[in-house]
């Protein structure tokens, strides 16, 4: 049954890897990503990975791929104007370099002399991959990780909203953004410099 | 079912997001392309989480999936940023990143 449902979810992995840099709308490529990830879900409650697989349809297929779909939506779907063709070669070339990176990988998996990769996985204690054994890791051995990753969002949702801020339209023109304070370096942005605001007052149209 | 499979299984998919980064042009297929390939590691964290019955691979692939998302808030924050300045949205023509 494990090999059944391994073909199944693999084939769907690897469609779903299709979809995604197939050359169509947009849309279509966040909605493939969607089934690639939920294939990718079922891989890994095949290698005994509940609460990942559970994080992995939760947060990322669910939440991450609503922004995605959110930026497609405001941004155009089909705002790919860019239909100018490539260099001679160079798609080619690229196709190239992706078979052989896969070849170079493949030759390095099934090279190795690691035995354990050749049987089911070693065994294994009861409650491996539960969400009380994840947790209970993530609050004792690796504490330190988990706080880390924590400030790491922290940073990512506040320069997130500092780079997608609306800068046109501010009700003070005096307002400065962090952006204005880093590319000023140390000058006075505040003595009413010009450069602040032409930058409050959007950019120049081109 | 042998561990193997799934490493080469995340090998094909890795370099299929490899090749489609160097294939498209459009910055938000681009971002998907990269979570391709983060996928592709998580998967192989996951086999060799399974392999050696150890499930610290595991909480790798937790934490990728933590930078996965800051990245996708910052990428798309980026390509919102662009779209906002009527630049065009094409990674051939954005060759620098300074407003």
């Amino acid at each position: 049954v494990a090999e059944v449902l391994f073909f199944i979810a693999a084939t769907g992995a690897i469609g779903g890897a299709y979809g995604v840099i197939k050359d169509w709308n947009p849309f279509y490529n966040v909605l493939a990503l969607v089934g690639h990830l939920i294939s990718l879900a079922a891989l890994f409650l095949l290698l005994r990975a509940e609460f990942v697989a559970a994080a992995q349809v939760v947060v990322y297929a669910g939440a991450v791929m609503v922004l995605y779909v959110f930026v497609v939506a405001y941004v155009g779907g089909s705002a790919e104007p860019m239909r100018r063709p490539f260099a001679p070669g160079l798609r080619g070339l690229a196709v190239l370099f992706a078979v052989v990176l896969l070849i170079e990988l493949w030759s390095a998996l099934l090279g190795t002399g690691l035995k354990a990769l050749d049987g089911e996985g070693a065994g294994f204690e009861e409650g491996f991959g539960t969400p009380e054994a994840l947790g209970e890791a993530l609050l004792t051995k690796f504490l330190l990780p988990f706080e880390l990753a924590s400030l790491l969002l922290l940073v990512a949702a506040v320069g997130a909203v500092v780079l997608a801020r609306r800068r046109t339209g501010l009700e003070d023109q005096r307002e400065i953004s962090v952006g204005d304070l880093m590319r000023t370096g140390s000058r006075d942005v505040t003595g009413g410099e010009a450069g602040t605001m032409i930058e409050a007052g959007g950019p120049p149209q081109r | 079912m042998s561990i193997e499979w799934y490493l080469v299984l995340s090998a094909l998919l890795f370099s299929t997001g490899a090749g489609g980064i160097l294939v498209r042009r459009n910055p938000l297929v681009i971002l998907l392309c990269l979570e391709l390939m983060l996928n592709a590691g998580n998967l192989a964290l996951v086999a060799f989480a399974r392999a050696h019955g150890n499930q610290d691979g595991q909480i790798f692939a937790l934490v990728v999936m933590v930078v996965a998302a800051c990245e996708v808030a910052v990428g798309l924050g980026l390509i919102v940023a662009i779209y906002r300045r009527k630049l065009p949205i094409d990674v051939d023509e954005l060759r620098e990143l300074q407003g």
